[in-house]
């Protein structure tokens, strides 16, 4: 076996022009498989670490989204005095009320506009989420029309970045700090002065409640409490839960998009892998009628070539893997459809993608040189030492 | 004419190598003709927009109303001709993976302004007369297997609670590009039951349709429109119908983008395949060309045999590739029509599926032409297979 297998990596070697010009066609084939599944592995990735474990997050029943629900302050107050919700130190409960809207700002590169989002918060909202930090410039004060905004959406969105402003509401809001969360969803919002923001758009209701469970366990028990309160028509997540829901149509749509795409372009490869094949097989038919009369069986024969089809769709595969590696760096803004707000997001890659697209690569070797090889293993001996 | 007669013998020379070789061709410029196809199903709601319509909505963002209040004096700007307004409704039809467009409208303006939605006139009165009637797309109609008369109900999620609709009438479209895969009902059903449940959301609306007897006018207008709203709470933002779809097209221009790239990587797909068949052509032929130049072939006529060998491929895959790009457009329309109402290959796509062939059937002989012109007879010769 080892002797087969050295003939068919030197054989890769010694046809270096044809080899890699195969090498190359699946390589790029690989890397369109790769940066799809990494695309909505990103988004999906950057949504589900916007949630908290112990957060629970209340919003209007049916309605799947912030933007789109609406809570009363008296459905507000029921919720808050639910027993589960874990008490601050100075006995309060960890709790806040949100109200989320999108306003359409141009983007800096193109001028194009997007939703951006903006969330009006209280002091718990920072607590809830204690991985966000101020990085630049300082908190908004209260009373005043200031805003902070996303590490992100300052990059991405005109008026965003410190120091400018935004105009919606009938007022000027003063970008005055900028923060990150670890790159999550909501470094794609701008946060403001809950009291601030309901004032300026005239909307006294608010989008979601927001607040941290004493115990995880107590979630189920919440949930069912809650929903079943005829007085209340709300809907009870996790909020980690909730947000990775966030990504589904549009992961969904990329991914079918993606493969359907990747399938079809993989026909292109494998068809440029038989080719190569098929002339490999043609050029070694005298040393093929050697190796048989020597002794090796045809499944030997049929095997060695078509480990080196395989071999050659590996190099590819760890080729187009590698390539798709470096598409971590970009960062990709885009229209999440099922909150029609504009989230920022990266590439991201996964063991799971790494395992898919090796196999990939594996199974168009196996296709493309399938064919070949038998034709190898079919020759009979005679015929093939007689071969010029 | 003795040149032609032996590209052509050379080409069928591995018969299953050409073929192969064409075959991978064909697939690859059948995906680029797909893909970017894709790519123009994506801006048909702009290709359908008519110049006569403006769009007015809230400046601030699609999420913020409008109220009803505006509709009078939106009319009584100098060169409107018509006014209606429209809602987003955002229900759910048993399970949300059966998205649809729902949109609350004038029922008495609407269809008026949208004359490429046609509805027949008996289940025009009957939209009228029923404060809780349906007008269906045909497609969408067919999805679900509904017909006039029947009787659905829809989960709100903007709108809370179950509504209860029967379908009055069901519109097909005008033209080609006319979608018919939305749902219309009236505005009126969800503002009588908001002036009951919650009053603060009555009178409120999405946005207003203009209509304008001249389009050279647009702009003034809409800036006429905007200007008797400003600084009050509901500034609006007027703009032309095709811009205002734009807008919604932009959202996704990030995967427009993707698929540009991908158009343009599949490109590179055809160009390795051929330029790996050249190759292999190239290396077995050595010692022929030798033996050409001896009997006196001169270095053009030798690069026009493997160029022309190259380009008949090229322009077979690529013949090939868009005459089965037909079927499978039409394949893929079927599949898709309940959402995009507009797949359909342009013009322009067959012209450039058929450059970029020519292309890279020139690209690919360059290699195997400088390889076959530039070694001596004498190691060409001295070459044995």
């Amino acid at each position: 076996m080892s002797l087969l297998l050295a003939y068919s990596y030197r054989n890769i070697l010694t046809r270096k022009l044809t080899s890699l010009l195969t090498i190359l066609g699946i390589a790029l084939v690989v890397f369109v498989f790769c940066a799809v599944l990494m695309l909505s592995n990103g988004l999906n990735k950057t949504l589900v670490d916007t949630g908290y474990d112990d957060n629970v997050i209340v919003i209007r029943r049916a309605s799947q989204t912030e933007v789109q629900s609406i809570i009363y302050r008296d459905v507000a107050n029921i919720i808050k005095a639910d027993p589960a919700i874990q008490a601050q130190e100075d006995g309060s409960p960890m709790f806040t009320n949100e109200i989320l809207v999108l306003i359409t700002q141009p983007k800096r590169d193109s001028g194009e506009p997007g939703n951006v989002p903006v969330r009006g918060v209280t002091k718990v909202s920072m607590k809830l989420r204690p991985d966000m930090k101020i990085v630049r410039g300082r908190m908004w004060r209260e009373g005043t029309s200031e805003i902070i905004a996303g590490a992100k959406v300052a990059k991405t969105f005109q008026g965003c970045g410190l120091g400018e402003t935004v105009r919606f509401g009938m007022r000027d809001w003063t970008v005055v700090g900028i923060f990150e969360s670890h790159g999550s969803g909501f470094e794609s919002e701008l946060w403001s002065d809950i009291r601030q923001l309901m004032d300026a758009i005239k909307r006294p209701v608010f989008s979601s409640l927001t607040m941290r469970l004493a115990s995880p366990r107590d979630f189920d028990a919440m949930k069912t409490r809650l929903e079943n309160d005829p007085r209340l028509a709300v809907d009870v997540n996790r909020e980690k839960e909730y947000y990775a829901e966030q990504s589904k149509f549009t992961t969904i749509f990329i991914n079918v998009l993606g493969i359907v795409i990747s399938v079809v372009l993989s026909l292109g490869a494998i068809v440029g892998a038989m080719i190569t094949m098929y002339a490999s097989v043609a050029n070694r038919t005298v040393e093929i009628g050697t190796l048989r009369a020597l002794g090796f069986s045809r499944f030997s024969i049929l095997k060695a070539f078509l480990v080196e089809s395989v071999l050659i769709a590996l190099i590819g595969g760890v080729l187009g893997i590698l390539g798709a590696n470096f598409l971590r760096f970009l960062e990709v803004s885009t229209t999440n459809w099922d909150t029609f707000a504009e989230l920022a997001f990266s590439f991201e890659t996964s063991s799971q993608i790494v395992v898919y697209a090796t196999v990939f690569a594996v199974v168009m070797g196996i296709v493309g040189g399938f064919l070949p090889a038998v034709r190898a293993s079919r020759l009979r001996i005679i015929t093939a030492l007689r071969a010029k | 004419m003795r040149i032609a007669k032996l590209i052509r013998k050379n080409a069928t020379r591995h018969p299953l190598r050409t073929a192969l070789t064409v075959l991978g061709l064909a697939i690859a410029v059948m995906a680029f003709a797909i893909i970017r196809t894709t790519v123009h199903a994506w801006y048909s709601d702009v290709e359908a927009s008519s110049p006569n319509r403006l769009v007015t909505r809230n400046a601030v963002s699609m999420v913020f109303p409008l109220p009803l209040s505006y509709k009078e004096k939106i009319a009584k700007v100098d060169g409107v001709t018509g006014v209606s307004y429209g809602q987003w409704f955002g229900g759910i039809y048993v399970d949300p993976k059966n998205f649809f467009v729902q949109l609350a409208v004038d029922q008495t303006t609407f269809f008026d302004l949208y004359p490429e939605y046609i509805v027949p006139p008996d289940q025009l009165e009957a939209f009228l007369a029923e404060r809780n009637a349906a007008v269906v797309g045909r497609k969408l109609a067919d999805r679900f297997g509904w017909s006039v008369g029947d009787a659905v109900r829809l989960t709100g999620t903007i709108y809370p609670g179950d509504w209860d609709f029967i379908i009055r009438g069901i519109y097909t479209g005008a033209k080609e590009n006319t979608q018919e895969v939305a749902w219309f009902f009236r505005f009126d059903y969800i503002d009588e039951r908001m002036r009951i449940e919650a009053p603060p959301r009555a009178g409120q609306l999405g946005w207003y349709i203009v209509r304008i007897a001249d389009p050279s006018q647009a702009a003034a207008i809409s800036r006429n429109i905007d200007n008797l709203f400003e600084n009050s709470l509901a500034e609006t933002l007027t703009e032309t119908e095709e811009s205002f779809n734009l807008g919604f097209v932009a959202m996704g221009s990030s995967i427009i983008f993707g698929l540009n790239i991908i158009s343009i990587l599949v490109i590179g797909i055809i160009f390795l395949v051929l330029t790996n068949t050249m190759a292999m052509t190239a290396r077995e032929r050595v010692s022929e060309y030798a033996i050409m130049k001896t009997l006196g072939f001169r270095p053009f006529q030798i690069s026009s045999l493997v160029f022309g060998e190259s380009l008949f491929i090229a322009a077979l895959g690529g013949a090939f590739g868009l005459a089965i790009a037909l079927p499978v457009r039409k394949l893929v329309a079927v599949v898709i029509e309940y959402y995009i109402p507009v797949f359909k290959i342009e013009p322009v796509t067959f012209v450039l599926g058929a450059l970029a062939s020519i292309l890279v059937g020139l690209l690919a002989a360059v290699f195997p032409t400088v390889k076959a012109i530039r070694t001596p007879i004498v190691d060409g010769l001295r070459i044995i297979d």
